[in-house]
């Protein structure tokens, strides 16, 4: 299924958001999704069910001012 | 010490964490500080570097208060998207919320500003605005349910100081028991104690710092200078005046010609 990842194109053989957490290398990494531009807790994503040309967002603490 | 949602902090210093020369400078610059509160933000994860793991556990061995911020945000809707990943990920109630509405300036957008504050507040969300002095918007803001207002000083990363002290001046008298944090375009110490001297709470600050030839000296600096100024704001300063007033004793004078 081509999804986009953080804006890039990815083709992902996964049925919900925890899946593709843990496809991409994220594991048990510190970050908070969004799909669409709706947040996506975290408890909710096995349960997420993902579509062809869903955009997802996984960010992660970072510095700002 | 004022409170900030009833949290009491160290000094009237809140710091950022961008533009360091390294992990160790901005450390450096928290313990020579003492600053309580840095502010972070959230970017896009890489599966493979997973930068901000690193980054997290630098920030979380500081053991200040965070203040997530929204920063880069230009809409309602995606300040508060934002804002809620915050939530989860920082596991704080605390937003700095920014909701920008011109490139330039980085001026910020208080319409959107206010509704989004609004919106947050009623979600549980203890809301640090960045707003400029308009001191309508500030009302708004605290009618939507903020405790806490950050007008600016002068637009994010300029150095300018206090761009509107009559304003600044305004809005300290108008909202006497709101804590008041002056927010951005401080390039100096001396603008901090400036701040302080006016009654402000304290200041949040990040380039100043960080872009500084050495961050953690001038990040004491500063720490150095809102200390000052809140001393001298404790102490009652005169009042200027225009014309000069002798402070040595006329009478008993000499006379001499």
């Amino acid at each position: 299924m081509k999804l986009l990842l953080n804006g890039a194109p990815i083709d992902a053989q996964v049925a919900t958001l925890a899946d593709l957490l843990l496809a991409e290398g994220f594991g048990d990494a510190k970050v908070a999704t969004a799909v669409n531009g709706a947040f996506v807790p975290a408890p909710a994503r096995p349960d997420h069910a993902l579509s062809p040309g869903d955009a997802v967002e996984v960010l992660a603490p970072m510095q700002g001012g | 010490m004022t409170e900030f949602y009833g949290t009491t902090l160290p000094n009237g210093l809140m710091l950022g964490t961008a533009q360091y020369p390294s992990p160790a400078i901005l450390a450096d610059a928290f313990k020579r500080s003492g600053a309580g509160v840095a502010t972070v933000s959230l970017r896009r994860e890489s599966g493979q570097d997973r930068a901000g793991q690193d980054f997290w556990q630098l920030i979380h061995q500081l053991g200040v208060h965070i203040l997530p911020n929204t920063a880069g945000c230009h809409s309602v809707k995606e300040a508060v998207t934002t804002a809620h990943m915050a939530r989860e990920v920082f596991d704080t109630r605390w937003i700095k919320l920014e909701v920008i509405g011109e490139e330039d300036t980085l001026q910020p957008d208080v319409f959107g500003l206010v509704e989004a504050a609004r919106i947050l507040s009623e979600d549980g969300f203890q809301v640090f605005p960045y707003t400029t002095e308009d001191l309508v918007v500030a009302d708004r803001l605290l009618h939507a349910g903020c405790e806490v207002l950050m007008p600016w000083g002068a637009p994010i990363g300029s150095g300018l100081g206090l761009n509107n002290v009559f304003g600044l001046r305004a809005m300290r008298a108008h909202f006497p028991d709101v804590p008041l944090v002056i927010d951005a375009g401080l390039g100096l110490p001396s603008h901090a104690a400036a701040a302080m001297e006016m009654g402000f709470d304290a200041v949040l600050l990040n380039t100043a710092v960080a872009k500084a030839g050495d961050p953690a000296a001038m990040a004491e600096a500063f720490a150095s200078a809102i200390r000052a100024g809140q001393l001298a704001h404790a102490a009652d300063p005169m009042g200027p005046r225009d014309m000069a007033a002798p402070s040595t004793p006329v009478i008993g004078k000499a006379f001499l010609e």
